[in-house]
């Protein structure tokens, strides 16, 4: 559906992106990682035709990006960071001008609009002033606008910036909803909506891939460090015979009253409960918790974007 | 072609979104009703031989509102756009940057023709009471209104260019208004400067709005202007292309 080749972007003195290959097929829900200033929303932006690139070449379900920008335009839909909106414009006739801008037919406009409105629970505000919307409503009809024609490709920068939890969590159902039959590209930074929401997972800093696999393989191959978390009653040399067991990289403790509380830093891939467990049945320490914390997204996030 | 008149009225209607247009179209209905009461009272005052359409389009009352308009109507065309960011969602819709330069053009130029076109009433309205003709040639009526055309096409185009220049509505209006007015009273320089040199003077005449007003009014429909005006509106709408596109290739 997508295929990026060598794809570069400077502005001026700054490169913005450089030589970013990728490819996304057909029905794929990709997640675009990186912090801000990465060059998620340039490559978006850019594979929407609204900027030109330096080098490299890019195409939308086939169709050149430049030689081509109409029609690929055509097949994808785009909800803009921020997203902009005529806020003189009531929902229901935006929506209508956007379907007739996009080409959808005369006699489909009203369908697709109608369908659009219901998907994005917009029915009971299909005559406010956009204006008058809160934000989450205004992400819900640019969402609405990137889908009204029906677009085989759906691009979406930070769909969920700036929203409360509850929109939040309403934009994510949305857009697993729109998952499966289209294709998606998400930008964001929030990682658990990209386990939740994607199948695979392009992560990008300072302009070039720094990852590109599914969540759970990028948990296993790199080095993510894990930890575990002990609260028991102990004698006095707990603390070494912890750190002495293997997988444990370093260990913390804090004291509550009568309670240590143990914070066991652990190696990749490492999972020692079984010998905690042991060494506390046979030192007769009294456990009130044993707790592993997986590591998760964020973790290798932070590896892959730790600035160097 | 659907594509274009999908943008056409949503360039035309976002004029009646904001009370701007109402205003703007008030002001000018009161101030062209003001100024052909106005004139028609002088006329009345002794015996003269301009005719009541010369009379109307030539003082500081017709070409006061007339150069004020095209800030008013045109600063916010691009820039808003700019502003509010939905350039970006403009431009990734599957439509070529011509039909949206166009559009924005002839939106504005409908909007302007609401504008003058009830002035025409003033003088129907005046025929219809007096039994007199307000023109010296039946030409009159359609040389003024056609330069009334031709220069807003002008105008317009330049209007446009400046919105296309800038993200602030304010910064386009001065853009705009100092450009027309400085090609407004450019026609007086040769005077003001004392100039006599005859090619110098007829260029200046050849470019003088307030000089082609006085000829279209009375019937004499001249062709120079008439390309004058339609190649200067070709090129600033050019022009404004190309900063379009400029704007959208350096964000």
């Amino acid at each position: 559906m997508i295929k990026v080749e060598n794809l570069t972007k400077r502005y001026a003195a700054v490169t913005a992106i450089q030589d970013l290959n990728f490819e996304v097929a057909k029905g794929e829900v990709v997640g675009f990682l990186g912090p801000n200033g990465a060059g998620k929303s340039t490559t978006m932006r850019i594979l929407t035709g609204y900027l030109p690139a330096t080098s490299g070449r890019a195409s939308i379900a086939g169709f050149d990006i430049f030689a081509q920008s109409i029609e690929a335009r055509r097949c994808t839909g785009y909800l803009p960071e921020n997203t902009p909106l005529y806020t003189d414009m009531r929902v229901g006739e935006y929506l209508r001008y956007r379907a007739n801008l996009k080409g959808v037919p005369g006699s489909k406009v009203t369908e697709r609009v109608g369908d659009v409105l219901e998907l994005c629970s917009l029915r009971d505000r299909e005559r406010s002033l956009i204006g008058s919307l809160s934000k989450g409503y205004r992400q819900r009809v640019g969402l609405a606008d990137a889908l009204v024609h029906d677009p085989e490709l759906l691009i979406l920068d930070e769909p969920t910036s700036g929203l409360d939890p509850n929109q939040i969590r309403q934009v994510r159902e949305l857009i697993k909803n729109l998952g499966g039959k289209r294709t998606l590209l998400i930008s964001t930074h929030i990682l658990p909506e990209v386990e939740i929401m994607c199948t695979r997972v392009i992560v990008i800093h300072k302009g070039q891939i720094r990852a590109d696999d599914t969540a759970e393989n990028l948990l296993k191959s790199h080095r993510a460090t894990g930890s575990m978390r002990l609260e028991a009653k102990v004698d006095a040399a707990a603390s070494e015979t912890l750190s002495r067991l293997p997988g444990v990289k370093d260990v913390n403790v804090e004291n509550d009253g009568d309670w240590a509380i143990f914070h066991l830093r652990l190696e990749a891939n490492a999972d020692p409960s079984e010998d905690v467990m042991r060494l506390a049945t046979s030192k007769h320490w009294t456990v009130r918790e044993l707790m592993r914390r997986r590591p998760t997204l964020e973790d290798v996030f932070v590896e892959l974007t730790h600035s160097d | 072609m659907k594509v274009f008149f999908t943008l056409l009225s949503r360039e035309l209607k976002s004029f009646f979104y904001s009370p701007i247009a109402y205003v703007v179209l008030f002001y000018f209905l009161f101030l062209a009703g003001y100024n052909f009461y106005f004139q028609v009272s002088i006329m009345n005052g002794y015996p003269t031989e301009i005719s009541v359409v010369e009379a109307f389009f030539m003082p500081a009352l017709f070409w006061f509102p007339f150069v004020l308009s095209f800030p008013l109507i045109t600063m916010r065309v691009f820039s808003e756009e700019f502003r509010m960011g939905t350039f970006e969602t403009l431009t990734t819709a599957p439509v070529h940057d011509w039909q949206v330069v166009l559009s924005k053009f002839f939106g504005v130029l409908i909007f302007y023709i609401i504008l003058w076109a009830p002035s025409f009433l003033c003088f129907v309205v005046f025929e219809k009471i007096s039994g007199r003709s307000a023109v010296n040639a039946t030409g009159a009526y359609l040389g003024s209104y056609l330069l009334l055309l031709l220069m807003g096409c002008f105008y317009i185009s330049i209007g446009n260019l400046a919105s296309a220049l800038t993200k602030d509505q304010i910064n386009a209006a001065t853009i705009s208004f100092t450009s027309i007015t400085v090609l407004l009273f450019l026609a007086f320089l040769p005077d003001v400067m004392n100039v006599t040199a005859p090619a110098i003077k007829e260029l200046f005449n050849y470019i003088s709005a307030i000089q082609h007003m006085q000829d279209f009014s009375k019937g004499i429909i001249d062709s120079r202007p008439i390309v004058w005006y339609l190649s200067m509106t070709a090129l600033m709408t050019f022009v404004t292309f190309q900063v379009f596109q400029y704007r959208k290739w350096k964000t």
